[in-house]
């Protein structure tokens, strides 16, 4: 790791661990919701961005976590045997919905999750008996931590934030692994994948079902943090915000959605200057990200070390051209 | 006398009412470079897919080591040890050459399980830089695969089917797009790789499906002619050249 990455990294953990406390609550809360939709966006990282399949569902993981969690505290229990819960039902839903894309993929695969993600949508709409409907369930509690009460902003972010690095410290170990690169090479090209012996069928789905857990997860602290659910955050828009946010971020990029979940969760914040022109202005901003930079902020580095590589190569050739002027002169005549 | 490695029986194949493979049988003993030439749409490549299981066989049988692996899918062939490489570039063109090699036989080592807790390489990085040094690709090592020049990617394909180390290897179009005196350097690496023995003791032996026929008669112990979906020979290269049937109906004068 090059030094400036690693001043980067140490700067960014001093600005989580000490900027919240200096905030106003709604600023605590803003920092607490960007986490949750970075664990979110890190599960689509990798059904989309490693692996390749590209869903347009994510968001109703994200509801199924979310309703498990306030649907049982409702119930009286605790939300320590919720949250498990939560991640089994997310991880076999994810596992069906993986199915499809046994089948189908691309745009094809993207519709079949967004059907997917509207059925989900319906059922949290229509259940009223389970789901509240469109009342939506209320008064969701937090979490108590070993008897350590998490209702005041500020510890309930820094649970979130522990959650988010152990989350993330998973997501390393697995892509470290050779399930990394298996996950990369179903994606890069499927078919030879299959003549290296990978098992592309089971890598097709527990991508979806392992990113499905991290969007239940970020769904069960959702419910606790906002303390009131209903079905909107659920909907297929989410899905695509989250799909968006991936993009922005750079897909198959580590620390993609934690950039890509800023500028989804926190620039909309700071557009809000910009007041009625607020959409106008993130969706022009998206649309010039896609020209210039389709694969996502984090390619920067990349993009300019290929320039300069290129600046160097074509430098050496013109100086191996002037080294040799009676042959090119040569040449010339 | 030795059992043949893999022994094709009367395969056959149709696509509507084109009789693609119309009951082909061949052996391939192990160690042995076999040839498949013949002109376009003589059935080659279905029979290769065939063999390689992309696609089912209406009737006739492949068997690999005496044991029967018609209608196997080729991740299951591939675990029994039949690689392979493509006519077209199919390299993981975001990953690093590296990783390619790496990818290319982590499958073979523990359950799906145990490598979630395996190192990322796991434990064939020497292995994969020993084939990076012999096909010369070290500076592009740790390059993406898909900024390589055409060239390099036939080579990273090719050394990413012999990591897993196959008993048989097919080998479409080697030297298809290849410049001149790659093609060379192309034949010498399938000389070196099917002369050294694997662990197991066995050598590798390899099916070549080319146009190139200095190529083909240099490289191959045995070659095959098919013409329109049937074999028309099998033999030595010297018997293939002499054979006055096959010159007339592919190799001209």
């Amino acid at each position: 790791m090059k030094l400036i990455t690693k001043l980067g990294i140490f700067a960014f953990v001093v600005l989580l661990l000490a900027a919240p406390p200096t905030l106003k609550s709604y600023g605590i809360y803003l920092f607490t919701y960007w986490l949750i939709y970075v664990i979110a966006t890190m599960g689509l990282n990798l059904t989309v961005g490693y692996a390749g399949q590209k869903s347009l569902g994510h968001a109703a993981f994200f509801g199924i976590g979310a309703y498990t969690v306030a649907i049982m505290m409702q119930a009286g229990i605790s939300f320590w045997l919720a949250l498990p819960t939560a991640m089994l039902g997310c991880f076999v839903v994810g596992l069906i919905l993986g199915f499809p894309a046994l089948r189908v993929q691309a745009i094809y695969l993207a519709f079949a999750t967004l059907g997917f993600n509207t059925a989900v949508w319906l059922v949290l709409r229509n259940e009223e008996w389970l789901t509240g409907g469109t009342f939506g369930i209320n008064g969701i509690a937090r979490p108590n931590f070993f008897g350590l009460a998490l209702d005041d902003a500020l510890p309930y972010y820094y649970f979130v934030l522990v959650v988010t690095v152990i989350m993330a410290g998973l997501l390393w170990g697995l892509l470290a692994s050779p399930w990394g690169k298996a996950f990369k090479a179903l994606r890069d090209n499927p078919i030879r994948a299959e003549s290296l012996g990978i098992n592309i069928q089971a890598y097709t789905l527990l991508s979806f079902a392992i990113g499905a857990v991290y969007a239940g997860v970020a769904g069960a602290l959702f419910a606790s943090l906002v303390q009131f659910i209903e079905p909107a955050p659920f909907a297929v828009h989410a899905s695509i915000l989250m799909y968006l946010m991936v993009v922005v971020g750079g897909p198959g990029y580590f620390f993609g959605p934690v950039v890509g979940a800023a500028v989804g969760v926190l620039l909309p914040e700071w557009l809000r200057f910009a007041q009625a022109w607020y959409m106008f202005v993130f969706g022009s901003a998206v649309v010039l990200l896609m020209l210039w930079l389709p694969d996502g902020l984090l390619s920067i580095p990349e993009r300019l070390r290929a320039k300069r590589l290129a600046r160097e190569a074509s430098a050496a050739r013109a100086a191996a051209a002037a080294a040799v002027p009676t042959q090119a002169q040569q040449g010339a005549q | 006398m030795t059992a043949p490695l893999l022994k094709v029986t009367d395969l056959q194949k149709s696509y509507g009412a084109i009789r693609a493979v119309a009951g082909v049988s061949f052996e391939v003993m192990p160690g042995e470079i076999f040839g498949v030439i013949g002109p376009n749409g003589s059935g080659k490549t279905t029979m290769f897919n065939s063999v390689l299981g992309q696609i089912t066989p209406e009737a006739g049988s492949i068997e690999l080591n005496g044991r029967d692996i018609t209608g196997l899918n080729p991740r299951q062939l591939n675990q029994r040890g039949v690689g392979r490489t493509f006519q077209t570039l199919q390299v993981f063109g975001k990953m690093t050459v590296r990783d390619n090699l790496i990818v290319a036989a982590q499958e073979h080592h523990g359950s799906m399980f145990s490598r979630m807790f395996a190192p990322g390489d796991s434990g064939l990085g020497g292995k994969a830089d020993a084939l990076i040094d012999q096909f010369h690709i070290k500076h592009v090592a740790h390059k993406k695969a898909g900024e390589l020049s055409y060239g390099q990617q036939k080579l990273v394909d090719i050394a990413m089917a012999f990591m897993s180390d196959p008993d048989l290897v097919l080998l479409d179009e080697p030297c298809a797009g290849v410049n001149p005196s790659l093609v060379g350097g192309i034949s010498s690496l399938l000389k070196e790789l099917n002369g050294k023995q694997k662990a197991n003791g066995k050598a590798s032996s390899f099916i070549v499906i080319e146009h190139n026929m200095d190529f083909v008669m240099d490289l191959c112990h045995r070659i095959m002619v098919m013409v329109e979906g049937q074999v028309m020979a099998i033999g030595t290269p010297d018997e293939i050249r002499a054979n006055k049937q096959v010159l007339d109906a592919y190799l001209g004068n």
